[in-house]
């Protein structure tokens, strides 16, 4: 047996990527960043192990902690964030609240198959703002990025507004942040290889971060290829 | 002669984003300190229909509704607390004399406590003690046990 086997193994290997973030977007919004880690899996059912780990999750959560969570330190961050780029934390949801939002209306968090079971573990458990995109689909590094004139988001009718912010990859936006994922970029039944993304805000501290796409990425692992 | 100076706006906006987050904060806590015990006014609405960069307008606009929310947050807390301190001491002086608070129900909710419960200010042994003047204040026992609702049901 290798040394390298018998190794017990921490954290995520190889580290989460970092993306980058457009410079005068950045001076604006010291602290904003994105990461990520990829991995194979494909949607389907959740195993046993995860749906469980739901249901424990489900029973450790209540509906005053749903008032109480816009307090503590990485969900008021977010929804800091939420009002500084103009958006209604209230309406528009950050990740967080809005799985407290659907475990109070639905009574417990539901499987929805993987890898959103795995966003909703590791978001629920951290707090950090995670999605998922199909990582065949991208090319290149992620970036926070605003729109350029004319710019639009694939699968979506019109221009988005110069100035929107989006995560991009090296071609074109795949994704509205905090918002809509472009048309084919999302997870999809024939998806193989999964980028688990995380934008991170001020406020937010990196170690959550790479914690949080460690349980995502594990918890896809564990469920298979 | 015209006097044209370019000016770095984006120290104001970082500052007036700080204070859109101390306001956040407050109104967050607000909110939680009334939960269960009166309606607090909390929304504000979006300034922009998809994420992007406010301008100094917008983020002024935004600073001040959210002030505007906290100030009203705190206002009906405060009224709510007086209603609630008075009707403390309504429950204090019903303990004390019952009979001067012939029937008088106070609830937990009166009160700004959670779950369910009341005093009540009741004669002992029914007709009698109401000829009698025998009054005393009653505690419930609390919220109705789930199995005793689906038995009704």
């Amino acid at each position: 047996m290798s040394p390298e086997a018998s190794e017990p193994r921490l954290g995520w290997n190889p580290a989460p990527t970092q993306g980058w973030v457009a410079p005068h977007i950045a001076a604006e919004f010291p602290g904003l960043g994105i990461s990520w880690v990829e991995v194979d899996g494909h949607p389907g059912r959740s195993p046993e192990g995860v749906r469980h780990h739901l249901r424990q999750l489900s029973d450790r959560f209540y509906g005053p902690q749903a008032i109480q969570m816009r307090e503590q330190p990485i969900p008021w961050a977010y929804r800091v964030f939420y009002r500084q780029i103009g958006l209604d934390p209230d309406r528009t949801r950050t990740p967080v609240e809005q799985l407290a939002f659907d475990r109070i209306r639905d009574g417990a968090f539901k499987s929805e198959g993987m890898p959103a079971d795995a966003l909703t573990v590791a978001i629920a458990e951290t707090g950090v703002a995670l999605r998922a995109f199909d990582a065949d689909r991208l090319r290149g590094s992620l970036c926070v990025r605003d729109s350029a004139p004319g710019e639009s988001l694939p699968g979506q009718p019109g221009e988005l507004s110069q100035g929107t912010l989006t995560i991009a990859d090296e071609k074109c936006p795949v994704g509205l942040l905090f918002g809509e994922t472009a048309a084919g970029y999302g997870v999809e039944p024939g998806s193989r290889r999964l980028a688990i993304v995380a934008v991170q805000v001020n406020g937010v501290p990196q170690i959550a971060v790479s914690e949080a796409l460690w349980m995502a990425a594990a918890t896809i692992e564990a469920a298979g290829p | 002669m015209g006097l044209r100076a370019a000016v770095d706006e984006r120290p104001a906006r970082a500052e007036l984003r700080r204070q859109v987050g101390r306001l956040e904060r407050e109104l967050s806590g607000l909110l939680a300190e009334g939960f269960g015990r009166v309606t607090v006014d909390y929304r504000v609405a979006a300034v922009a229909a998809a994420p992007r960069v406010l301008d100094l307008g917008e983020l002024e606009r935004l600073r001040d509704e959210l002030a505007e929310r906290v100030a009203d947050a705190r206002v009906t807390l405060h009224e709510q607390g007086e209603v609630e301190a008075q009707n403390r001491e309504l429950l204090r002086q019903m303990i004390a004399a019952p009979k001067d608070f012939k029937w008088a129900i106070v609830t937990r909710d009166d009160l700004g406590l959670p779950s369910c419960g009341a005093w009540h200010s009741r004669p002992r042994l029914g007709p009698i003690g109401m000829l009698m003047g025998w009054w005393r204040v009653k505690v419930s026992s609390g919220c109705p046990l789930s199995g005793r609702l689906a038995a009704v049901e």
